[in-house]
């Protein structure tokens, strides 16, 4: 049971902050699906959430910086990372809108279900405040 | 999460231009003048990332409008009232086929930006929701 109020979300919270940036990235891959030279980026959801369980957990080092090293290997902010382009086009952009709207559209699917523990965990302790 | 608005928002805007653009090329595709420096020249947008060595999401920006460079067509039409001295009247060197095919990706990439900005609509909407 969760002794702090603070972790009572446990890792929804940080996974619900890592799904809105990542929108915010394909968004962007998205908006320059015109844009000569740009280079699509998304980040490693995985390598990002096992950094912020680390961390919940105490298990992880303490970090000063954005760019310091976890312990993962990963920096401490979200790291863009290119995408391998699978067509990449004659004018250097290495969007595939096909490949980003599934992303985005699997992202935000992905984002409601942490709303949803997230929703979850608050019902749960609003009923042990209650006590009905 | 905020971002997105203003990333597709971005995308909206310089696509929107780009259909301008389009649309003033096609109405004067057969803008006749009696010299090449009066002659209508095809527009083009050029688009950019906003920031594009940032490791954030990134909107796009349209960095202006260029005048098409290919030659201007010239026809001998001795009767036409726009002929100069020679008989010859030039017209725009706008190509439909090109000017087609850039209004249907802008207007595809239009329409996949609304529904971004639909989509992040609907999670902040859920989000503000959150335990009631």
């Amino acid at each position: 049971m969760p002794n702090h109020l603070d972790n009572v979300l446990g890792i929804h919270a940080a996974a619900l902050n890592l799904r809105a940036q990542r929108a915010e990235l394909l968004a962007g891959n998205l908006a320059n699906a015109d844009t000569p030279n740009y280079k699509a980026r998304d980040i490693d959801f995985k390598a990002l959430l096992a950094d912020a369980q680390a961390s919940q957990q105490g298990r992880g080092m303490q970090t000063t910086h954005a760019r310091h090293l976890t312990e993962a290997g990963t920096a401490a902010a979200p790291e863009a990372l290119y995408r391998i382009p699978i067509q990449p086009s004659v004018d250097g952009n290495t969007v595939d809108a096909q490949r980003e709207k599934a992303e985005y559209m699997q992202n935000a699917l992905q984002y409601q279900a942490t709303l949803h523990f997230v929703d979850g965990q608050i019902k749960t302790l609003r009923t042990a405040i209650r006590g009905d | 999460m905020f971002k997105v608005f203003d990333i597709a928002g971005s995308a909206l805007s310089a696509q929107s231009l780009r259909l301008n653009t389009t649309a003033s090329n096609l109405a004067n595709a057969d803008s006749v003048s009696s010299s090449t420096e009066q002659t209508y020249r095809a527009r083009h947008a050029v688009f950019a990332a906003a920031l594009n060595d940032a490791q954030e999401a990134v909107g796009v920006d349209v960095r202006g409008i260029v005048e098409s460079q290919a030659p201007l067509r010239q026809e001998y039409r001795p009767d036409h009232p726009m002929a100069n001295g020679d008989g010859y009247v030039f017209l725009p060197n706008v190509n439909a086929v090109e000017e087609m095919t850039n209004m249907i990706s802008a207007s595809r990439a239009y329409q996949s930006n609304v529904e971004v900005i639909n989509t992040a609509k609907q999670l902040m909407l859920k989000t503000l929701t959150l335990g009631q």
